[in-house]
């Protein structure tokens, strides 16, 4: 038997080196405790973990929840080629955001105790419980592709007659606690920025939640239709696209009406990296949205992908914003992570990708069931484009 | 009947002998060394800071509706009605949350351990409750920390302002701040002199979070009201249009 070595790229080579990191951080991150591979302190004591891994990992997740009540609630059946891959983000991304969460509690061993150590009036509780519950339903929700693939027949009854009651659970979790993200920081109105803390928290997390769902789908097809070699549904995306852009438009608006409420525009007035930073997050959502206005840039594979990835770093931006530069003047300390966050991030980022290929490459993500041929899927098939 | 500190900033001199009592009582190390570190740690419960010729004491400030109390997913900390805010390192998983959220940024945490605990001052809750004083206002030669039942030490307070108003700033620290606290401050001048922060809310805080995880249950009751009857509908209609479509 010959043994095949797996062929050196680029980016495996980066991919090599960044998970080598991540694994020494780990090790710092165990025998030193989170003082020795973290930069936070008593006055920032939530960092790059709870700002990127959890707060834009469960955001960029949303896709999940986002396209099962497209799908599935309110039927529009044609989204459905691209319902599976969004359920396997979801699921990927939630374990990542437990996996994170291993690293940023500072005693791992007792993320279980908000099952069973209860404080309803604690935000964190409920999104300790939402995230839980929805892990749950996202694993049920996936689990019917791997009894497929082995032609179990039984359970994938099972799960079919639940799946109606589960989606409605899935949908009305994921409004939770994306919104519960907001509402942690409500808590700090005298710590966090002005140009961010808002009583609206809750509901401008939601809506950006449900913007990046639809963004990351379509992003996720976009890379999906190059690295397996199949055609882009662009027709599909570009009306996903248009929805996304009036959704945007929407937060935009609702941001705007809530920085005037608060009459709080004076501030950009000031030469501070808080201005400067926000000028970039709002920067980076209201150029896509405007674009995402032409037809000619919804249709076009090239500017439709740039646009979405300008809504992704948008909220990204967006995220980091909330959790680390409007926190750093009212805690009165000043925060970059060390290189030992960022490694591990970057690791669990790459150990993401890494996993959804595999599994997408054994498990039939993009194939369609076969009695779910529905005569629309083959019409949007066969007019959708090919991306070179 | 609630207990509470009361410091009085023009009375201190700066011995810094609330410190090693705070120290022996938690059977935590003090030295010189620790004892020039002027600001409140993992080490250091309680701390004296220097502002020019002032002194002023930080400590937990045991709100009357502490927000660390509020945030805690797991209720590992609690407001005593004895007054003291208390904590169960047994419970606590290390989310610290409740460093993020005190508006007097007081919780600390154990950076460097492997099993680490949140650590933050207790008002001696195990001491006043067997009918002891805390362990700083024991050891205060000159009666700048007092502990006592807060009633009195707030009348107390409103009597040495009103017996010589031109040594006191005419506030006390604590009666209106995130809706009271069971540690009381009097200052010579405005509390922001003396390092106090003076731009926190003057409502309970758990209460901005509470208005909203309140709708919790509505959301759910509406929501799964609405997906569901939408479901129901989009999917009828699915229905009717495949089996018409059967007829044809
Ligand atoms: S001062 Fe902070 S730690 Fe102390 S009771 Fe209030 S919120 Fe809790
Ligand atoms: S760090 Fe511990 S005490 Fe503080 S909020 Fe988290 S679980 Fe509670």
């Amino acid at each position: 038997m010959k043994l095949k070595l797996p062929k050196i790229t680029v980016w495996r080579a980066i991919f090599a080196v960044v998970l080598l990191s991540g694994l020494y951080a780990t090790y710092l991150r165990i025998m030193y405790g989170l003082g020795g591979a973290t930069n936070l302190s008593d006055k920032f004591p939530w960092g790059l973990w709870i700002g990127f891994d959890v707060l834009c990992g469960v955001g960029l997740a949303a896709g999940g929840f986002t396209l099962v009540a497209i799908v599935h609630i309110f039927n529009i059946e044609r989204y459905k080629p691209i319902l599976r891959p969004a359920i396997l983000t979801a699921f990927l991304g939630y374990s990542l955001v437990v996996v994170a969460l291993l690293y940023d509690l500072g005693r791992p061993d007792r993320i279980w105790h908000p099952l069973i150590m209860w404080n309803p009036h604690s935000v964190m509780f409920e999104v300790a419980w939402c995230v839980t519950l929805y892990s749950t339903v996202l694993f049920l929700e996936f689990i019917p592709v791997v009894f497929e693939k082995f032609g179990w027949h039984k359970p994938l009854e099972w799960i079919h007659n639940i799946s109606v009651p589960l989606m409605i659970a899935g949908v009305l979790l994921s409004t939770l606690h994306q919104s519960s993200l907001g509402s942690l920081y409500l808590i700090v109105p005298e710590k966090l920025y002005p140009l961010w803390y808002s009583p609206l928290l809750p509901l401008l997390f939601y809506i950006s939640a449900i913007a990046v769902g639809l963004s990351m789908t379509i992003f996720e097809s976009w890379h999906s239709s190059r690295a397996f070699g199949r055609a882009l549904e662009l027709p599909l995306l570009a009306s996903m696209a248009r929805v996304l852009a009036v959704l945007m438009s929407a937060y935009l608006w609702l941001r705007f009406l809530d920085m005037a409420r608060r009459d709080v525009f004076g501030l950009l007035l000031r030469n501070r990296t808080e201005t400067w930073l926000f000028a970039l997050e709002i920067g980076l959502m209201v150029v896509p949205t405007l674009l995402l206005y032409q037809r000619k840039v919804r249709m076009s594979p090239g500017a439709l992908y740039a646009c979405v990835v300008m809504i992704l770093f948008g909220f990204i931006a967006n995220r980091l914003n909330v959790a680390v530069t409007g926190m750093e003047a009212g805690s009165g300390a000043h925060y970059i992570p060390k290189w030992t966050e960022v490694a591990v991030t970057l690791s669990i980022v790459g150990a993401g990708f890494a996993i959804f290929r595999v599994i997408a490459e054994y498990f039939p993500i993009f194939e369609a069931h076969p009695h779910e041929h529905a005569p629309e899927m083959e019409k949007t098939e066969a007019d959708s484009v090919a991306v070179g | 009947m609630s207990r509470a500190i009361l410091y009085d900033s023009t009375l201190c001199i700066g011995c810094k002998a609330c410190e090693g009592g705070c120290a022996e009582r938690w059977g935590l190390p003090y030295d010189d060394k620790i004892a020039a570190e002027e600001r409140i740690s993992a080490h250091k419960l309680t701390a004296v800071e220097t502002h020019g010729e002032r002194y002023s004491r930080r400590l937990c400030m045991h709100c009357a509706e502490p927000t660390c109390v509020s945030v805690c997913p797991v209720g590992a900390l609690q407001k005593t009605s004895l007054g003291p805010v208390v904590y169960d390192a047994e419970k606590c998983m290390g989310c610290r949350y409740c460093l993020q959220a005190c508006p007097f940024q007081v919780p600390t945490y154990e950076w460097n351990k492997r099993l680490p605990k949140m650590r933050k001052c207790d008002m001696c809750y195990e001491r006043q409750s067997q009918g002891k004083q805390t362990a700083c206002a024991e050891v205060c030669p000159t009666g700048a920390t007092k502990n006592g039942d807060r009633d009195q030490l707030l009348a107390e307070a409103r009597q040495r302002i009103a017996e010589k108003p031109g040594q006191y700033y005419g506030k006390i620290y604590g009666v209106k701040e995130v809706g009271g606290t069971s540690v009381l401050f009097l200052s010579a001048v405005p509390f922001e002199q003396i390092g106090l922060r003076t731009n926190v809310p003057q409502e309970a805080l758990p209460d901005l979070t509470w208005r909203v995880l309140d709708l919790t249950p509505d959301i759910v009751s509406t929501g799964s009201i609405l997906l569901g009857g939408i479901w129901w509908i989009t999917n009828r209609r699915g229905e009717v249009a495949r089996k018409e479509g059967r007829r044809k």
